[in-house]
């Protein structure tokens, strides 16, 4: 498996200027390589959910040829911080 | 191309429908999309299919039996909302299915939603909807009207 968290979560920062970053591997929970990310970036701002993870797939477009199953949650940094509150 | 009429002839053979059978029982009809000559005529009749039916699911398995996780995380959230006439179409029952719908969509994983002919997103985007009451919204666009609702109305 040449995709990994670490690989992943430097992608993300990299180009949706992610300010927080969660990358679960839950790839024991499934049959193959799988991934469960939260992204919160400035990026998202004023952008439906749709586009959001189209902006997250696209990031990772290569190693999504290569992951079973992926589970994305993309967050603004306000949403972030209030759902941090509650 | 050899593969195709490989894959044609067992179908003859098994006596399984080549056309599109759909089994209507009430609750969902699913549609078994082989023969297809070519690649570009897959993303032509992928075009027709989202458009044929208001709620259209690609998923792995059919909606009497998932297999899969997410899937069937889809199914339920709508049979929540009391959509039980929806298409579903099962990638496991040809790869080509499975590959041409991420090409078409552009989007990598399954199961993907459709509602009106548009791409709404697969089971995060569907469950966050539904969590946040979206999807109420989106079902009552399509005229439907979300059984979440009575549900609501019975508790008061």
């Amino acid at each position: 498996m040449s995709v990994t968290a670490d690989h992943i979560r430097d992608r993300l920062i990299k180009e949706l200027a992610a300010v927080h970053v969660e990358v679960e591997d839950t790839s024991p929970n499934r049959c193959a390589a799988s991934f469960k990310v939260l992204v919160v970036s400035p990026q998202f701002e004023n952008k439906p959910l749709l586009q959001r993870h189209r902006m997250v797939n696209a990031c990772l477009a290569e190693e999504l040829k290569e992951i079973h199953a992926f589970e994305q949650k993309t967050l603004t940094p306000e949403q972030w911080k209030k759902q941090n509150s509650q | 191309m050899n593969n195709l009429f490989r894959s044609a002839a067992r179908c003859l053979r098994s006596g399984s429908a080549v056309c599109v059978p759909r089994q209507t029982d009430g609750r969902s009809q699913w549609a078994s999309v082989r023969l297809l000559c070519s690649a570009a005529d897959l993303q032509k009749n992928l075009g027709e299919m989202v458009k044929k039916d208001k709620v259209v699911v690609f998923m792995k398995g059919t909606p009497a039996q998932p297999m899969c996780g997410f899937s069937n995380a889809v199914v339920q959230i709508l049979r929540m909302h009391g959509v039980d006439n929806y298409a579903a179409y099962n990638v496991l029952e040809d790869q080509d299915l499975r590959q041409g719908v991420k090409d078409f969509s552009n989007w990598p994983t399954i199961p993907q939603v459709y509602f009106n002919g548009e791409f709404v997103g697969g089971c995060d985007i569907l469950l966050q909807m539904h969590q946040n009451g979206d999807l109420v919204e989106e079902l009552k666009k399509l005229g439907i009207r979300s059984a979440v609702l009575d549900a609501e109305k019975e508790s008061k």
